[in-house]
């Protein structure tokens, strides 16, 4: 990684550097006409930077960064997949990237098909027939179905079934949506196999129930074997079963939730169909939901009729929950990836994602604790022994290890119901030195943690910076240069 | 397979290692019952050559707007962006990293971040943003959501002149908190405020300017939301502030937008990227993710993901938002063309936006008694509202014309404003030429030079 301090911007500027010029502004036609108040008297305070200098500061700043191109990236439940360059390279054409999101069908109906076609391969994938493309992320597909699930219910005259019940294991926007979206969260308890308990579960059924969020594969990595039964009592109570589908990856090809009992689901594009993390988004959150809840699905969906591919409304759609048609480009590379590996390509990802978490499961068991020691899917949750924690050492330590080690560490204390938490998530584009590598990086730090190593509480320390004070990031916030 | 390394062999001695005889024994703890026989009825795979022909051909479909003279508006504009952007965009430590929750290894994207915080703040003249929104539809539902919160109060006041899928997605979101939507309607394209806002209103929403391309009067909003102790929001057209002056300057609360001007693909409408920026006291109510400045253990200036405690992540149903993956890359995108851009820069796209969009404003209606301003009185800045007097069927036929002689242009405003029969926008950037608003007008004028001979 570059260690090269990098000033900011702002500290960087100097009066009358320039980038980026255009030519024929002029300020004072440009004004003629606008009320005076509304009129700034100096341009906004942006840095002021040569071209070549703004592209090394940018590029500095790159190489401070672990990244799946540069190192192994497992971070559990994020499956940090290789992303193809080919979709990268699609979408920069201009046929693409310089569409108006309100030209005429007539003139975007490349668009539409690309779209309608990708609404069947999800459809086919998770066995639930209508689709929309429309949620900006996986959180928004859960907000999404759920304010579906709210106009069902409705129209059921069920409007006071306001519970929903998540399991304690689950990711931390299933809840924040459930509130969102109106609805009351009862917790369910994981039993002592890593699976939905299912005495909690029926002791918890009843008449106030809207529905269930359930993950599966769940975030210990362990597929729900009794899910077919879950859904089953949960629709025999009135309510409907939303799927996260974060971890589709592991199933992928192989088992459709619609075909045990799922009715609504969403996809993380930018997860099972490899468009890139960006450092925190864009992502794509597709929801999938049985025939009956088509109608509620959000505006707009791509139809096919004789005149060719346009937008639709569903007759009782919820509305919008975002500008326009939905992340477009993202949906791009998922459906280049997905014409590129096909149906059996897909079914690969889903074995080679299981095997690669086994291997790594079976090599790391003998030295770390691994709570849930069956046969995992995509990933799966070890923590530190008995041994290490009286030495001090945390899954923080090892998280700061590995990094110095040029590992970028797995999920760390999620899920909550594993103390110490650290889920790792291969994936299938790992080879397998890759992975022994990191199990070698993983056997050294068990041996230092069993030690008791003092080096392990200075971890990082070959990184541009060391740990950060974050409580000092809060105590005296700086959120922006110009607020000091 | 593609993408997938393993080789058969690999396979075999990797199976051993875990003690299992096939894959298929992996896939053991899903019932066989619900597992799916055969393949899915999904096409077999590609090439990357095939695929990239059979994209190619998908996309010859498609006749981008952006390649050609486009006066197409409503929230997104053919704005232009140095190589440098896309170039930065692909470098692959930005392109597939994840959300930098280990400072130690993200320090590249953390300063970004802190840098697109601090120059989104100084375009919306306020004293923090946070790490991107969805996009401005979104952003705007969530600075309502927040108002609600901050000031207990379940109404907000929303002028029709916001984008009219942001007023969507707010009644879309707003619906389930029993919070009530009041919209004050647009009167000869600025808004009329009238009596909508009283003491029960948790906030005022503006949208600068406004969908009908109108400069709204800031002052009249700090004014109504002020006298009934409301927050003010600005939904805001970024590049505007090249020439207008900030809403947080003007005493807004919460300025809110869509940054696809600031060097984002139009990109058949995303992802755009959502900013949002409020007063530091509002910090532990805002949505979404934020970077902090702080030190190291040596001492050294590091960044660091702050206020966590907000988030879903930590407060799960109790978080000020459901926003966990933002639209991270898209920022960087504005960041980089900010600081492109510099003050010389903003300044000079927003003049030529508006150059362009008053030379268009006095030669269409020259060109043909067909066409008029649509609001004469009011001032507009880089889109311009204009009525056809034969109403919508006119307005589809220059639509039409437009078209053939492959120019992007025309919304009509009736599909959302039903009052407005025969209204429609044009919008101007840095890309518009003169030669291209020349060509525009020709063909409005033949258009409607048939029309009266016919
Ligand atoms: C299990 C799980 N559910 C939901 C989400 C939320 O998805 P997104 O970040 O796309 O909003 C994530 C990803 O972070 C996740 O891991």
């Amino acid at each position: 990684m570059n260690h090269t301090p990098v000033p900011l911007l702002f500290e960087a500027s100097r009066p009358g550097r320039r980038c980026t010029r255009y030519q024929g502004a002029n300020r004072t036609k440009a004004a003629a006409g606008l009320p005076a108040g509304e009129l700034r008297d100096a341009p906004p305070a942006l840095p002021e930077i040569a071209e070549q200098d703004l592209l090394r500061h940018f590029t500095i700043l790159s190489q401070k960064n672990y990244a799946i191109s540069t190192q192994f990236y497992p971070l559990g439940s994020c499956t940090m997949k290789y992303n193809p360059q080919v979709n990268e390279a699609i979408a920069s054409q201009p046929a693409w990237a310089h569409l108006h999101p309100l030209q005429e069908s007539g003139e975007v109906q490349g668009a539409l098909k690309l779209m309608h076609q990708l609404q069947a391969d999800l459809a086919e994938a998770t066995g639930l027939p209508a689709v929309t493309l429309h949620p900006a992320a996986g959180a928004q597909g859960e907000l999404t179905a759920l304010m579906c699930l709210r106009a069902w219910l409705n129209d059921q005259d069920q409007p006071d079934r306001r519970t929903v019940l998540i399991p304690d294991s689950a990711h931390g926007t299933n809840p924040a949506s459930c509130t969102l979206a109106g609805f009351k969260v009862q917790s369910l308890k994981t039993g002592p196999d890593g699976l939905t308990d299912m005495d909690d579960l029926k002791s918890k059924l009843g008449p106030h129930i809207a529905g269930l969020m359930i993950t599966n594969p769940n975030t210990i990595g362990l597929f729900e074997e009794n899910i077919a039964e879950i859904c089953e009592l949960v629709h025999e109570a009135g309510g409907r079963v939303y799927m996260d589908g974060a971890n589709f990856n592991a199933i992928v090809g192989v088992a459709k939730p619609g075909d045990f009992g799922i009715d609504m689901m969403h996809l993380n594009l930018h997860k099972t169909f490899s468009t890139p993390h960006g450092g925190g988004g864009p992502g794509s959150g597709p929801i999938c939901v049985t025939e009956d809840l088509r109608k509620y699905l959000p505006a707009p969906q791509v139809i096919e009729n004789e005149s060719g591919y346009l937008l639709a409304t569903p007759s009782l759609s919820i509305g919008r929950v975002r500008g326009y048609h939905g992340n477009f480009m993202v949906l791009l590379r998922a459906y280049s990836y997905i014409k590129r590996l096909g149906a059996e390509g897909l079914r690969r990802v889903a074995e080679n994602a299981v095997l690669n978490a086994n291997y790594l499961r079976v090599k790391l068991n003998q030295h770390w604790r691994v709570p849930f020691d069956g046969i995992c899917m995509h990933e799966f949750v070890a923590r530190p022994t008995k041994e290490m924690k009286e030495n001090g050492v945390h899954t923080l330590d090892i998280a700061k290890r590995l990094i110095e080690l040029g590992y970028h560490p797995p999920t760390v204390y999620f899920p909550l119901v594993v103390a110490e938490a650290i889920m790792a998530e291969p994936t299938e584009t790992e080879c397998k030195e890759t992975l022994d590598g990191y199990i070698e990086a993983m056997i050294q730090i068990a041996e230092e943690a069993r030690r008791g190593d003092e080096a392990l509480h200075k971890a990082p320390q070959n990184t541009p910076v060391s740990r950060v004070d974050e409580a000092r990031a809060v105590k005296d916030p700086k959120l922006c240069f110009t607020c000091g | 397979m593609p993408y997938i390394p393993n080789s058969d062999a690999d396979r075999a001695a990797m199976l051993t290692e875990i003690g299992v005889n096939s894959v298929d024994e992996l896939f053991a703890p899903i019932p066989k019952d619900i597992r799916t026989d055969g393949p899915l009825a999904i096409d077999p795979g590609l090439t990357e050559l095939d695929l990239r022909e059979h994209v190619a051909e998908l996309g010859s479909w498609n006749r981008p707007a952006g390649t050609r003279p486009c006066f197409l508006g409503g929230g997104t504009y053919n704005h232009d962006w140095p190589a440098l952007v896309d170039h930065l965009q692909s470098r692959t430590e930005f392109l597939t990293a994840y959300t930098p929750y280990q400072p130690e290894c993200s320090q590249g994207t953390l300063q970004w971040i802190y840098e697109f915080q601090s120059m989104i703040a100084e375009l919306c003249g306020c004293e923090i943003a946070n790490a991107s929104m969805y996009d401005g539809a979104s952003a705007a539902a969530e600075a309502l959501m927040m108002a609600s919160n901050i000031k207990r109060r379940k109404r907000v006041v929303v002028s029709a002149g916001l984008h009219p899928d942001a007023r969507a997605t707010i009644n879309t979101y707003v619906k389930h908190l029993n919070i009530e939507v009041v919209e004050a309607p647009l009167v000869d394209g600025v808004t009329a405020w009238g009596d909508t806002v009283n003491s029960d209103t948790a906030a005022v929403l503006v949208q600068q300017p406004n969908f009908l391309g109108t400069v709204e009067d800031l002052d009249a909003v700090t004014a109504k939301a002020g006298e009934h102790d409301a927050l003010s929001i600005c939904s805001l057209y970024p590049i505007a502030t090249g020439l207008l002056r900030s809403p947080g300057k003007a005493g807004f609360d919460i300025v809110v937008g869509d940054g696809q001007s600031l060097g984002v693909p139009m990109g058949y409408g995303g992802p755009h990227f959502g900013f949002f920026a409020t007063r530091q006291k509002f910090v532990r109510q805002l949505p979404g993710r934020l970077v902090g400045e702080s030190v190291d253990t040596e001492g050294r200036r590091a960044y660091t993901l702050t206020f966590a405690t907000r988030e879903q992540h930590i407060r799960r149903e109790k978080a000020t938002s459901n926003i966990c993956t933002n639209n991270a890359l898209i920022a960087l995108r504005g960041c980089v063309h900010m600081a492109a851009l510099g003050p010389r820069g903003i300044e000079e796209v927003a003049c030529l936006s508006r150059q362009r969009a008053l030379d268009l404003a006095d030669a269409l209606p020259g060109a043909t008694d067909a066409i008029q301003l649509a609001f004469p009185d009011r001032p507009f800045f880089n889109e311009v509202a204009f009525r056809a007097t034969g109403g919508d069927v006119a307005v589809t036929r220059l639509k039409n014309a437009l078209a053939a002689a492959n120019i992007a242009g025309v919304i009509a405003a009736s599909q959302w404003y039903a009052d407005l029969d025969g209204v429609f926008t044009l919008a101007c950037t840095e890309k518009t030429r003169p030669e291209h608003i020349e060509r525009l007008v020709q063909v409005a004028s033949e258009t409607f030079q048939m029309e009266v001979a016919l």
